[in-house]
Parts: C-alpha cells; structure tokens; sequence
C-alpha cells in the first residue's frame, strides 16, 4: 500500500486540476481515501455472479447534481448525488452495486467541504449497499461553476422475474406515496434564503433500495415506481399516466404533507404537488396486494408515513385529477417552468 | 417596527406597523394576523370570525335538518 | 392553521351550496340565462378553480373573471422599461416572482436575467432595502406593483428608506387602485354583470366605502370576500340574496379580516408617499383616469422613474401593441372566457405564453388551462 500524504492546502486551485502532483495528491487523500478505490488503473473491474442469472438485465442510469446551496439541513450535494443515483436504480427493481462519481470543482472551494460532501457520500453508498468504483476530477476557474458539480452513473442488476415498468400500470392499481411531500423541494428553498424564512424542515433525502425490496417481497406484482424528484409528485404522476394511456386520480385530502411544509405554501402561495423529493417515491399495485405493499413500506424507516393516495383510471390519456380537500375535481398538470411566489 | 410571525412551524420577521395602534409591541404577542408581502396588515377579530363560522354552521344543520326530513318522508312512503 | 381550516371545511360546504341551489332557482336563472357574477380579484380567480368551485356552483351562475391581477394588467412597455433598468450594469432590480415571467415586447425579466442582468426574487420590498443597505455600491430598484393590498408595503418601505438615509434605493411605481377599473367596466355598454365580489386584502386596507358607487349608483351589489371557499361561496349565496331581494349593498363577508373603515396606517402611509396619476395605461383596458399611483416629488429621491428618466416619469409612456388575435383584453374585463382566445392552448400556452393572463398564476388563462376549465374533468364511476 502506497503511503498516501496528507493534503495541506485548504482550497482547491487550479492546480489542482492540472493533472500533476497536486491533482494527485486531491484524489489520493480525500476521494480514493473515503470511497476506499484502487486508482492504479483508469477503470474499475468489476464482477458480480448475478449478472450470470438467465434473465437478469443490467440497469444503468446516471444524473447530475447542481443544487444550490451546497449543504442544507437534511443533507448536501454529495448523499443527494448517492441517493439520487440508487433511487433511479431501484425504482427500476434493480439491485444497486456500482457508482462513479465525477466532480467539476470551482476555483477556491474549501477542501474541508469536499471533505464534508465525500464524507457523506461515502455514508449513504454504505447504507444503500453500494461501491463508488471510480471517478474523474476536473477543476474550473471561478465562476465557473456553483462550488462543486457532481455526476454519478450508477450500474444493477434487474434480478429474472420482475419486470416493472410504468406501462404495465392499470386502470384500479392502487397509488401509494412512501412518505410526506415535498420536504426536500421546501427545505433547499429556505436554505437559499431569498425569503427570509426560518423552519425545522429538512430534505427527505434518503436511499430507498431496501423499501423497494420490501415491498416486492409482500406485493411481488407491483407495477412501477418512481421517485418524485424536480417537479414532484405531480410530474411523476403525469409521466406515469403518459406511458401507462390512462388517467390517474388523487385524493388531496389523503396527500401526506408536514405541517411547516403546508404553511410554507400558504405563504407563499406554492402547492405541494410541485415541491421535489428527494426520498419519497410514488409507486402502483395492483389492488389485491395494496394492503401489503403499504404494511411492508411502513414497517420500513423510510416509509413509515407511507399512505395510499389514489388510483389509475381508465380515462385521457397522461390526464391526472384531484379531489380537492373541498370536494370538486380539477386537473393536476405538469409545471411548466419554475414555482413562483405568488403577490395577492 | 418588527416582530416574529409563525404561520404553521414558519418564521418570518414582519412589519407590525399596521396592526401596532400606538401600544408597545409586547402587547402583540399571540395575536392573529393577516400577513402580507413581509407586512402584518389586519388583526383577526375573533369575535367576527366566530360569527362568520356560526352563519355557514347554521347553513350546514339547516340542511342536514332538511335532508332528514327529506329522507324521513321518503321513508314514510308505501312500498311498492 | 387557524382561521383557515375551518373556512375551508367541506362539510360546511354542502349546507351553502344547497342554499345557493335555492336562491338561484328562486331567481329564476338558468346555464341560458345565468347569473352574472365578476370576482373582481386575481386571487378570488385562483381559488374558485383550485377548489373547483365553478363545478360545484350550479349552471345558473356564470362566473366573470374581472381585472384584479396587477400582473396580468401591466402593460408591455412597463415591463420593458423594468428590462431597460435591470440591463442596467450597476442596478440590481428585485421583483415579486409573479412578475418575472412576464413577457415584454422582446424578453421577460427572467429571459434578461439569463442574459446577465441581475434580477432578484424578493418577498417584501423590505427585503429589497435590506439589499441595498448591504450593497452601498449598486442601485437597487423595486418593482413596486400590486393593488391597494401591496401598495402600503411599498409606501412604508420607502418611509423607512428615507428614515434609515438608504440613499441607493427606488421604486419603480406601478401601484394601481381597484375602484377606477370597475367604474369602466360598468360604464361599458356591452358589459351585463348582476353583481361583484369584491377584493378582500385591498378592502382591508381601503374599506368599503370605496364601493359605494357601485351600489348606489349603478344599483349593483357587491360583496366584500375572504379567500378560502367557505367564504368565497358565502359570499355568492350574500349576492344570491341581494339580487333576489332587489337590494343593491355593499356587504362585508371578511368581516374577521376587513375592517369597514380600512387601516389607518396604510391609508396614511399611501397618502404620505404616493399621489393618483392623472391617467394610467391598463393591459386590455386602455387608459384609465386617475387610476395609477406615483411617487410624490418629496420623495423623488426614491423615484426611480425620476432618477433613471424613464416611462411616465420621463413624459414618455410608450404604448406598445398586443400581438394580432391576442384577446388578453377581453378575457380580462370578462367580456369572453379564454377558450374563445384564438392563441389559448396553441400559440399561447404557460411554457410559451403570448400574454400577461396566461403567465401569472392569478391570469384567467393560466388557471382555465392549469386546473382544466377548458378541459372537462371526467369522473371515474
């Protein structure tokens, strides 16, 4: 084991990037250090005796996170980066093993940050069961970037037999959400700190492999998942609805929400359904095994608030509808460009 | 001028002036307001809004009162 | 939430509705001869579509949407000139969100903010001063528009500016009162409305009396309206009954909200700051007399109309034209519904909106096609 020397510096330079000492000296102490990777070759190899099964599929995704602040209660970019990664994995049945993670720095960002992110990176890849395999590191002049950029491609294995898919969602499969709404979409929002607002919310930010296992084990017939990330639920509904052909229904009075989270919508004039996720997924059932997918969900942490919300129905295409709290029915589009506070 | 609003678990520091009526601020506190734009604009008269809810509640059991009626005169009707 | 979740509690809804069946029956209207009810306000449009109100009210009332977005009136050239400042090098210009998306004649100022003008997103003008109290060296402008609700904000703000000495702040004056605009819609002739609901959070601050004309001239009632849906429908089932009764009045339903002499320290802070132009432009309105605010010349040092020579400050006010078959004026004042727009949904649709209505969340348009006015919403059996 090569002795690995300890970084001195206390921001990043463009240095840093240039691919010579310094560059090295960055990726040895706090990358490869903290996700324990073998950075001897350019690429990592890998094997796993499940990728062997007849019938097994890989599954490969990969996303790019921005989010601005950096840290913010309930997490940072790094465990949303993770979880974000293995979300888009499992939601697809598979089970998660691999990530990369590249990161473009800024010009000046605190390495005790990096440090910070990496660390949390390094926790939530441990608890969703997965490796961070390799990586690349670039540097950009200031201004360049927002702080850090990070891009995680993340590879499973889809095990035989199950095959879900938003297209196999039927008109009475049963919509369940795993938790309340919206906290993530809020608490980056008050973190920002453009309107000056104080609350105890944190993002919901959370790896959900094990809630999806759970659930396939009581509800094995599940049709498909989606975690209701920009754009929310609503979004994820719409899609949903689109390749499934047919029309879902909600109700908003069954719609789990936190109370700061409501209040923050009332001021300034936002609705929940809109507000992203981070660690919430909307998932269908048929609706004989309803019961079961909601018991296995909240015997789980992350789904302990899991509630059923609503159903798929037969109707337009990509349409989704909402029984409002008051007791008419509108529709629930998708957002077109960004939530804005409303003046009146 | 300021005090702390809390809509819900949310803070925000708001304008009192309008609601203040020349007492000192203490005298503010745990009423009801009508926040708007950063500004606490009107303060909740209870005693209207009890009105108010007691207006649309009489609505509610006159109704209830007449569906009553309605179905018990259903039930009142020969069988066929 | 107190004072809310019990105004918006669905049980209580049924006994209103069945009451407001029976007064509409009572007066004899039909979905061929309705009647015709304005909600005045941007925010009272809102609500009555995300509560669906207008599915659960029967087919005899036909709801007119009025012109109470500030939003969806503002003018073209107003929001270009709010570009012209923002592409300023040295000024910041903070903003309501709302009013980021709307498209000028070239661009909105989300489009300029891309571009490289810094365009801000503030809650409260409060937060605009506080800006420019910690950025001694930029300009921070505010784009100050809104009806009575907002116009007191706005005043006390620039009260406090001039207060604390925070020299590097202005406002860009586009305040508008509500009263103007409902005397010319009803001296329209193609105009038939039988009565108002009137705005709730500028009658907290104007109180009623500003209505007055409308009752007693024009013999029309109007009923002042919280905004959660109890209130809302009480508040029709109170014009209902006037209507029945031959009574034209001004009544008081945010009674809890709204006191009946407005708020004396909004009233005068409007008055200390501000003075009525002798006429302002009005999207689909034409100019109106008397009907926009702009800062008094005690003040002129937080003018920015004055101290960037622009718009009517400038004695230039460019009028700019809609584009052709834009019909924003006409669904504004209620004259026809969006649908009857020959660009809503096609050439005009939220991602890519012609107009003002379309892009506020308060604009008729964006709230016909968001909650699905203009597309029926069919129950599952």
């Amino acid at each position: 084991m090569s002795t690995r020397t300890r970084l001195r510096d206390s921001h990043v330079t463009l240095a840093h990037g240039g691919g010579g000492k310094a560059m090295r000296d960055l990726i040895e102490d706090v990358f490869a250090t903290a996700f324990n990777t073998d950075t001897t070759e350019d690429q990592a190899r890998l094997t796993d005796a499940a990728l062997a099964d007849p019938g097994a599929r890989l599954a490969f995704t990969t996303d790019s996170y921005v989010v601005h602040p950096v840290e913010f209660p309930g997490g940072d970019i790094g465990k949303l980066a993770v979880c974000g990664t293995v979300n888009d994995l499992v939601v697809g049945a598979a089970r998660p093993l691999w990530l990369s993670a590249s990161f473009i720095i800024e010009e000046g960002c605190e390495i005790a940050l990096l440090r910070r992110v990496v660390a949390s990176m390094r926790t939530e890849a441990d608890k969703a069961g997965v490796r961070i395999v390799t990586g690349d590191t670039k540097v950009v002049e200031r201004g360049s970037a927002d702080t850090v950029f990070i891009t995680t491609s993340g590879i499973g294995v889809i095990p035989p037999g199950r095959h879900m898919a938003a297209k196999t969602i039927r008109p009475g499969d049963v919509a369940i959400v795993s938790g309340v709404l919206g906290d993530h979409g809020a608490a980056i929002l008050i973190a920002r700190g453009d309107m000056a607002l104080s609350t105890d919310i944190r993002s919901d930010c959370a790896s959900l492999g094990h809630l999806i296992e759970a659930v396939l084990a009581a509800a094995p017939d599940t049709r498909a998942a989606r975690d209701a990330t920009r754009g929310g639920l609503a979004s994820a509904l719409n899609e949903m609805a689109a390749t499934a052909r047919c029309s879902i229904e909600i109700d908003e009075s069954a719609l789990p929400l936190r109370t700061e989270v409501k209040g923050m919508c009332e001021i300034l004039g936002f609705d929940p359904l809109y507000l992203a996720n981070e660690g919430t997924l909307v998932l269908f059932v048929p609706p004989d095994q309803a019961d079961a997918a909601l018991a296995a969900m909240q015997s789980q942490e992350t789904g302990r608030n899991a509630t059923i919300i609503g159903r798929a129905i037969s109707g337009t295409s990509g349409r989704v509808v909402i029984q409002t709290i008051f007791g008419g029915m509108r529709i629930v589009d998708m957002l077109v460009g960004e939530q804005l506070p409303r003046i009146c | 001028m300021m005090a702390v609003a809390e809509i819900s678990g949310v803070r925000r520091e708001v304008n009192v002036a309008c609601i203040a009526e020349g007492a000192p601020l203490e005298n503010l506190v745990g009423t009801w307001t009508l926040i708007h734009v950063g500004f606490a604009m009107s303060r909740i008269d209870e005693d209207e809004a009890a009105k108010t809810l007691d207006v649309l509640r009489e609505l509610g059991e006159a109704q209830e009162l007449l569906d009553a009626m309605a179905e018990g005169a259903e039930s009142l009707r020969p069988r066929r | 939430m107190k004072y809310v979740e019990e105004f918006r509690d669905p049980a209580a809804a049924r006994g209103v509705l069945a009451e407001i069946s029976r007064v509409t029956d009572q007066i004899g209207a039909t979905a061929d001869a309705p009647v015709r009810i304005m909600e005045i306000c941007g925010g009272h449009t809102h609500a009555i579509f995300r509560y669906g109100l207008d599915k659960l009210t029967p087919d005899g009332i036909e709801f007119i949407h009025g012109p109470g977005c500030p939003v969806c009136v503002l003018p073209r050239s107003r929001v270009d000139e709010c570009i012209d400042l923002a592409e300023q090098p040295d000024v910041i210009f903070t903003s309501f969100g709302d009013a980021m998306r709307v498209p000028g004649s070239y661009k909105s100022l989300l489009q300029a903010k891309a571009q490289g003008a810094d365009v801000r997103m503030v809650y409260s003008p409060l937060d605009a001063l506080e800006l420019a109290r910690r950025n001694p060296d930029r300009e921070v402008v505010f784009f100050g528009l809104g009806f009575e609700s907002t116009t007191p904000s706005t005043a006390l703000t620039i009260q406090q500016a001039r207060r604390t000495n925070v020299l590097n702040f202005s406002v860009f004056c586009n305040h508008i009162t509500v009263p103007p605009p409902i005397k010319a819609l009803l001296d329209d002739p193609h105009m038939c409305l039988d009565g108002f609901v009137g705005p709730g959070h500028v009658s907290m601050v104007i109180g009623l009396r500003p209505y007055d004309f409308i009752a007693q001239d024009y013999g029309k009632p109007i009923v002042v309206a919280g905004f959660e849906p109890l209130d809302l429908l009480q508040s029709v089932l109170m014009v209902l009954r006037q209507i029945r009764d031959g009574r034209a009045e001004v009544e008081n339903q945010y009674a809890r909200v709204v006191p009946a002499e407005g708020n004396p320290v909004s009233l005068a802070a409007i008055a200390d700051v501000y003075e009525t132009r002798p006429s302002f432009e009005w999207r689909g309105l034409g100019e109106i007399d008397a009907s926009g605010l702009r800062i008094r010349p005690d003040y002129a040092t937080f003018d920015a109309e004055q101290k960037f020579q622009i718009g009517y400050g400038a004695g230039q006010a460019r009028a700019v034209a809609e584009p052709d078959g834009c019909a924003c004026g006409e669904v504004m004042t209620g004259r026809v519904k969006p649908v009857a727009c020959p660009h809503f949904g096609k050439g005009c649709t939220p991602e890519l909106p012609l107009g003002a209505l379309m892009v506020s969340s308060e604009g008729a348009c964006a709230a016909y096609y968001q909650y699905g006015g203009a597309r029926a919403v069919e129950v599952a059996k």
